[in-house]
């Protein structure tokens, strides 16, 4: 999916846990995410939590700011 | 390590006032049976009823399947850890009633239950078409949560299993399998130039009901571990109604796991089969990072020359499965993956999620899109509607007016197993 | 029993009207075998006859398609054609894309077509999807060896048996096709590993996919005026799940009107069936941060987040379902003008 919204020039991110398959996949902005099942989110993290997702979707908006390099994760 | 597996033949199963085996025919004091499995926490109701090969009856919404056994002599038996107390298993002897498998239905847990037909085009696409199969109907408690729902299914099937499987203890066996093999360095005194072959088995391990147990440890909490392969065919492993229904290793399966079956042929002959590495397949990058190199490191340890990988489910395990592969053939072991594919209805879709160039010597073991049509039963034990929210159903998946049922293979228990238990795979037209 | 009925289509060249300056000509109908169409009519006559040769200019074709194709269909209904014979086209690339299209517009409506090529010829990926392709030489000198391939491939189309690409020698159509076979996925495996520790020849069942890779399109310059659409693979809908979005193996993607809420919040859960849902029920925003895009929306930080949310289920959906989900909602998003794409997956 991630590479056929890019066919339309829209730049796109995808906040994926398991990189290696959106690296294979061949997406140009990836920002690595916590877990399968709560890829933007920490359960553990309780209190913590709100901060760390809000950090992570502004990692996710930044990357579409950025110019792409050869590496397409963005930590 | 020496365990035998007395097999007692069955083919045939009838209701009685006596749970016992007469000839090759296994009779079930049904109220008895029922008044005890009432008893597991959780479960409000039970209903039994039986299902033989060639009977048009469907089977829906199937969690677990379960081979009742009794072990003789050489330790306690059951299921140390889940049920039973804790005993390292994989010694002695074993009552097996052959040809029986409990299988464990009822209101739908999660979207990862399956089918099974008796009869017609769906019986060519499970094994369990073949085994006379006791169907346990649970009914649980109101109100229980998702995971004390999964919980309680797991147990009970695991309960029904253990007191079926006395119904073997006194009676006459026809066949004897016999599995003994040293620890490593014994078989490699014995056996110095035969080449090392090591059992990667894969297990998915991802939460509610995506977890293997191994002597009750939830394989989500270990790093790989290492088993004697006696160890999983005498229960040490068990399923936790994992994935789709097509690829889930059923507890059946762990206790005839084919491929430990098919290395043990060659050992001493062929090959020094030094066991199993049981890998967990977990839901975070660095979980897989660690158990991928952990993996391929006891592979080594163990001196490895070649390994067979098999994958549990599909999606994000196709990573790990070719990540393994790429450690292990880098430290020069020879592997062989087994895996089933996500190509679409047509099979013309990309079949795997993740790719890695070691990964040259592949077993497909189906498409799991595959479409089949499968004719009205006679009789459904269980509740057809359940196929519309399985994986491999969608809503109108159940044809009402005619009783018959589209769906994928997704949904057929058993049908794609990646451990190899069945005859699919894919060919290229 | 009717006998089948054959039609073999040419270009001008094999149709022997001309070369390059022919290539313009429309396409005409000539109820005899012409060139190769008279030898392939003769190999398979026990089986069925020729219905005729259509020669078609390669630049007709490929400029005037819907003629092209229209005067196929006009043949098609009366003559209710069995088999169809396009090529062989060799390295010849008009040709082949021409082939391909013929070929197309017959599959599509059940009917064979046979076809050859050389390897490289542009025409093939299409019609190796379309029709059985046999790999021929670069040049028309490979005639003498295709022909006979043609016709036993055409014999064994006409006579029902059925076919695979390794026996019958076409190229295969990129159909993987789920059989039951003798053995067991387990003593294959084993007999698999048994031929690499012996170093013997094996064959994969399953050879690694190749993926494409796609130019990154330009970045945001001003995120304070950029449109971010949010889409998720991760199974989310509103309660009760209106639209029946499957738990596996989507089969459709879905869109909700997120432009009055702050959150996904409990009005959301997740129908996906390949993973544990429970973290994401207790806060679907945990799978796609819709909550943390309206803060940003609110704070500056962009400038709006799009009014719809995309849901689809990624496990188990084959990538041409995940590959045409991705074209229809990219048109959609490119047409309304979003700037940017956050996609989240479980």
């Amino acid at each position: 999916m991630v590479k056929e919204i890019e066919r339309y020039g829209i730049p796109i991110v995808h906040m994926a846990t398991i990189t290696t398959i959106s690296e294979s996949v061949g997406a140009n902005r990836i920002v690595p995410t916590v877990a399968i099942p709560y890829p933007v989110g920490d359960p553990d993290l309780d209190g913590k939590e709100e901060e760390m997702r809000k950090e992570l979707t502004e990692r996710a908006v930044d990357s579409l700011h950025k110019e792409v390099t050869d590496s397409p994760l963005y930590n | 390590m020496r365990l035998e597996l007395q097999n007692v033949k069955i083919d045939d199963i009838v209701f009685g006032d006596e749970t016992t085996v007469e000839g090759s025919q296994l009779i079930l004091d049904k109220e008895s049976i029922i008044t005890e499995l009432k008893e597991v926490a959780g479960v409000k109701d039970i209903d039994i009823d039986i299902a033989l090969p060639g009977e048009k009856k469907r089977i829906i919404p199937v969690k677990d399947v379960i081979e009742p056994r009794v072990k003789v002599s050489g330790g306690q038996g059951g299921f140390p850890g889940v049920l039973d107390d804790i005993e390292q298993t994989g010694s002695g002897e074993v009552k097996v009633l052959d040809g029986v498998a409990i299988v464990t239905i009822g209101d739908i847990v999660g979207f990862q239950e399956g089918i099974i037909d008796m009869w017609g085009e769906g019986a060519k696409w499970t094994p369990f078409s073949q085994t006379c199969n006791i169907v346990v109907n649970i009914t649980p408690e109101d109100d229980l949560q998702p995971h004390e729902h999964e919980a309680a299914v797991r147990r009970l099937g695991l309960t029904a299993s253990n007191l079926i499987g006395e119904a073997a203890r006194d009676a006459a066996h026809q066949e004897t399998e016999v599995y003994e093999m040293g620890y490593p360095d014994e078989e490699t005194q014995k056996y110095p130039d035969l080449p090392k072959v090591v059992y990667v088995e894969m297990l998915i391990s991802q939460g509610l009901l995506h977890d293997g147990y191994i002597y009750g440890t939830n394989s989500g909490q270990i790093l790989p571990t290492y088993l004697h392969a006696n160890e999983e065919l005498d229960q040490a492993v068990i399923s936790g109604n994992c994935v789709a229904a097509c690829d889930k290793i059923t507890t059946y399966q762990h206790q005839n796991n084919a491929v430990v079956k098919e290395l043990y042929k060659l050992h001493g002959k062929e090959i020094n089969f030094a066991g199993i590495v049981l890998a967990p397949e977990l839901t975070t990058m660095d979980g897989k990072l660690i158990n991928t190199d952990y993996t391929a490191k006891l592979c080594k340890q163990l001196g490895a020359d070649g390994a067979i990988i098999s994958e549990e489910g599909y999606g994000n395990p196709d990573s790990d499965l070719v990540m393994i592969c790429e450690a292990l053939e880098t430290d020069g072991i020879k592997t062989v993956l087994i895996t089933d594919e996500c190509s679409g209805w047509e099979g013309t879709s990309q079949p795997l999620t993740d790719a890695k160039e070691e990964a040259v010597a592949v077993i497909s073991t189906g498409n799991v899109s595959h479409v089949v049509e499968l004719d009205a039963a006679d009789e459904v034990l269980g509740d057809p509607h359940a196929v519309a929210n399985i994986a491999g159903g969608w809503e109108g998946a159940y044809n009402e007016a005619t009783g018959q049922i589209k769906c994928e293979l997704n949904a057929v228990i058993g049908s794609t197993s990646e451990i190899g238990t069945h005859n699919a795979t894919v060919k290229l037209y | 029993m009717s006998k089948k009925k054959v039609l073999y289509y040419v270009n001008q060249f094999f149709g022997q009207i001309g070369g390059e300056d022919q290539a313009g000509i429309p396409p005409e109908f000539h109820e005899k075998g012409i060139g190769a169409a008279a030898a392939f009519a003769g190999g398979v006559k026990e089986n069925a006859d020729l219905v005729g040769t259509v020669i078609c200019g390669d630049n007709y074709f490929n400029e005037n398609n819907e003629e092209a194709l229209a005067f196929l269909e006009d043949l098609n209904s009366k003559h209710d054609i069995d088999l169809v014979v396009a090529g062989p086209a060799f390295n010849a690339g008009r040709y082949g894309v021409a082939c391909a299209g013929v070929a197309e517009f017959f599959n599509e409506k059940g009917i064979p077509v046979l076809s050859g090529m050389y390897i490289e010829n542009p025409g093939l990926d299409v019609a190796r999807k379309n029709a059985y392709v046999i790999e021929t030489s670069d040049s028309a000198a490979g005639m003498r060896e295709a022909l006979p391939q043609l016709i036993k491939l055409g014999n064994k189309v006409l006579i029902g048996e059925e076919l695979s690409p390794e026996e019958d020698g076409y190229l295969s159509q990129g159909r993987r096709l789920t059989e039951i076979t003798d053995k067991i996925g387990a003593e294959r495996a084993v007999d698999m590993l048994m031929k690499r520790l012996k170093d013997e020849e094996f064959e994969t069942e399953l050879p690694m996919p190749e993926f494409d890779q796609v130019e990154a399109a330009a970045q945001i310059q001003d995120l304070s005026k950029a449109t971010i659409a949010l889409v998720t693979t991760g199974g989310l809908v509103p309660q009760g799940n209106p639209d029946h979005l499957q738990s596996a193996s989507a089969q459709k993607w879905v869109k909700y009107d997120v432009s009055e809420t702050d959150a996904l919040g409990q009005d959301y859960y997740t129908v996906h069936g390949g993973y544990d849902p429970v973290y994401a029920n207790e806060n679907p925003d945990r799978i796609a941060p819709l909550d943390m895009l309206k803060k940003m929306e609110k704070e500056g930080k962009i400038g709006k987040v799009y009014d719809f949310f995309y849901s689809t289920t990624g496990t188990g959906t084959a990538v041409d379902s995940s590959e045409q989900f991705g074209r229809e909602i990219g048109a959609e998003l490119a047409e309304v003008g979003v700037d940017g794409v956050i996609l989240t997956s479980t």
